[in-house]
């Protein structure tokens, strides 16, 4: 009796948990999947199932060539933030000695301060009447303001690397930080030069949190909304941009959650490819 | 060890000068040197936004104009930032009072009892972490519709409830982790049940982390954006007041000091939540 009741209060204890973390984002994804086979129509709503949605939205060019860009735009800036980042989680975990501490919260408290206020300070710095513009007209190394500093893809990438780049640090450090000094001390003794040891061992043995780092910013920054809006001009459309204005302006909630579910397919079937793999490697391996 | 020492001090006293020893002394300054460079690019952006809300100039430029407190003086008088900035608080005090009873009670059961499929559940739990915040947005949207719930503040609670849930409970789980379980045992041993030593011992125990815990959701709920966006009705918080704001150009020096309150205002927060989960788990027996 006693151990039924036990286990019943240890449901009770998840039930808050898996309410709003699984079980709101899985029907929220369900729903968005059923909308998308749905007639614009409101009044026809869940009435019968159609691909129309598909047809009309997902099935243009358009579509396809905005996700592109998404996808190649996600991806510079994720091979730009990792390399930009390695280089200090590296110097926190293995040099910084009794400054590792202050280092990790300096270098990641940005990453918690208001993500829009970050883009929009790039938005100013970046401007044709911005704060770069003006800083080199007044030291005379430009004669006219530079255009092709904003909006485009450039000042996408720019803006986003940046906003990214505390969040790197923290998963590269975190396995560097897990590397048995004992196995570079061997290697060391044993004759290796310290670049090798890097490329032989640290750099493999840190693989696992440079993965780690690159899809947490990957499949965030593919469906970003803020930093296009902001920075990126006509060129910088990205992929959240056609599906708020799906949701917004043109009000076409099936258009909107049809082209969301093909962004959702396109990131999400690799990814769950590479972490079978992983798993399947990890398995092979223990 | 120190990393600041001196260029001089790597070149060996003796007079036989080794190359090496000097080459290895200038990787390390220069990984230093690096990642101060990166602590300041980290924070340049804001740094602007900082500055040029003291600037009594309307546009964002060099060189600066006079020094002023005016753009702050006049947010005090500005009743629709107050208004937004009452529902900022209104919406991040509910979500992480909220998301950290959630994080508590689950990442209890998590951390101490089996699951079938305990793993993927933590995974699922954390992915509104993954998701891009647009994906939130519409699901959460759809879903609140569809059960007959109206664009509003509570809408938005609920989005930053599911949105900050994950955050909290990967700080309550790395606590419970470490939280020394022969405490609990103990007074289960001597005849408490269960739910009095949740009580009596490992909340009292988890304190500081609770407190890290809410205070990291607070600030996340008061900077949110996209799903706010999405969810909101008529009142507006305050990225969503400041998003209504940047068409306007005479109103940009009022957005930068709105901006640099919000701005230190985390990182103060952030500071005092890191010192708490630092505090935390170094408390295991008092």
């Amino acid at each position: 009796m006693r151990s039924m009741r036990q286990r019943v209060g240890r449901y009770l204890l998840l039930t808050p948990l898996g309410v709003t973390s699984i079980l709101t984002v899985v029907i929220a994804l369900g729903l968005i999947t059923v909308l998308s086979f749905q007639r614009t129509d409101p009044a026809a709503l869940f009435t019968d199932f159609t691909w129309a949605a598909y047809q009309d939205n997902v099935a243009r060019p358009l579509f396809w060539r905005v996700l592109g860009r998404s996808l190649v735009i996600s991806a510079l800036v994720t091979i730009v933030t990792i390399v930009l980042a390695y280089p200090v989680a590296y110097f926190i975990s293995f040099k910084a000695g009794q400054a590792k501490h202050i280092l990790l919260v300096i270098v990641s408290a940005p990453f918690f301060t208001s993500y829009l206020l970050r883009i929009f300070g790039w938005k100013i710095i970046l401007g044709f009447n911005g704060v770069l513009n003006s800083a080199l007209l007044g030291l005379g190394l430009i004669d006219q303001p530079l255009a092709f500093l904003v909006y485009n893809p450039g000042a996408v990438i720019i803006a986003l690397s940046h906003a990214y780049l505390a969040f790197a640090i923290l998963p590269i450090y975190v396995s560097l930080d897990r590397i048995e000094r004992a196995l570079l001390e061997a290697a060391s003794d044993l004759g290796a030069r310290p670049a090798s040891v890097f490329l032989k061992i640290v750099l493999p043995l840190s693989a696992p949190g440079v993965i780690s780092a690159a899809v947490l910013i990957f499949v965030p920054t593919v469906g970003d909304y803020i930093t296009p809006t902001l920075v990126g001009g006509p060129e910088g459309v990205m992929v959240a941009n056609l599906i708020q204005s799906a949701f917004g302006k043109a009000n076409d909630w099936p258009a909107g959650s049809a082209m969301s579910v093909a962004t959702i397919l396109t990131v999400g079937i690799p990814l769950l490819i590479l972490f079978s793999l992983g798993h399947r490697r990890a398995r092979s391996n223990a | 060890m120190t990393t600041e020492q001196p260029l001089a001090s790597y070149l060996p006293a003796s007079g036989n000068l080794s190359v090496s020893a000097m080459l290895r002394g200038m990787r390390r300054q220069w990984l230093w040197f690096y990642t101060r460079l990166f602590a300041v690019i980290l924070y340049l952006p804001s740094v602007f936004i900082l500055l040029f809300s003291f600037n009594s100039g309307i546009h964002v430029a060099f060189p600066l104009k006079e020094w002023t407190f005016d753009w702050y003086i006049a947010l005090g008088r500005n009743g629709a930032l107050l208004t937004a900035a009452g529902n900022s608080l209104k919406v991040g005090v509910a979500a992480s009072l909220m998301s950290t009873t959630i994080g508590v009670l689950g990442g209890f059961a998590l951390v101490r009892y089996r699951w079938p499929g305990g793993q993927g559940l933590t995974a699922l739990s954390m992915m509104p972490l993954l998701m891009p915040s647009i994906i939130m947005g519409i699901s959460l949207l759809v879903l609140l519709r569809t059960i007959g719930f109206g664009n509003s503040l509570t809408a938005i609670t609920i989005g930053h409830i599911v949105f900050c849930t994950p955050l909290s409970l990967s700080i309550m789980m790395s606590r419970f982790v470490t939280l020394d379980r022969t405490l609990e045992e103990a007074a289960l041993d001597l005849g408490a049940n269960e739910i009095g030593t949740f009580l009596k011992i490992t909340l009292p125990l988890s304190v500081s982390a609770i407190a890290a815990s809410i205070i990291l959701c607070l600030t996340a709920s008061i900077d949110e954006f996209v799903i706010a966006f999405f969810l909101a009705g008529t009142d507006v918080t305050l990225p969503l007041y400041i998003w209504g704001q940047l068409r306007f150009p005479s109103r940009l020096p009022e957005i930068l000091a709105l901006g640099s309150c919000m701005l230190l205002g985390t990182l103060a927060l952030i500071v005092v939540g890191e010192m708490l989960r630092r505090r935390g788990a170094a408390q295991n027996v008092t």
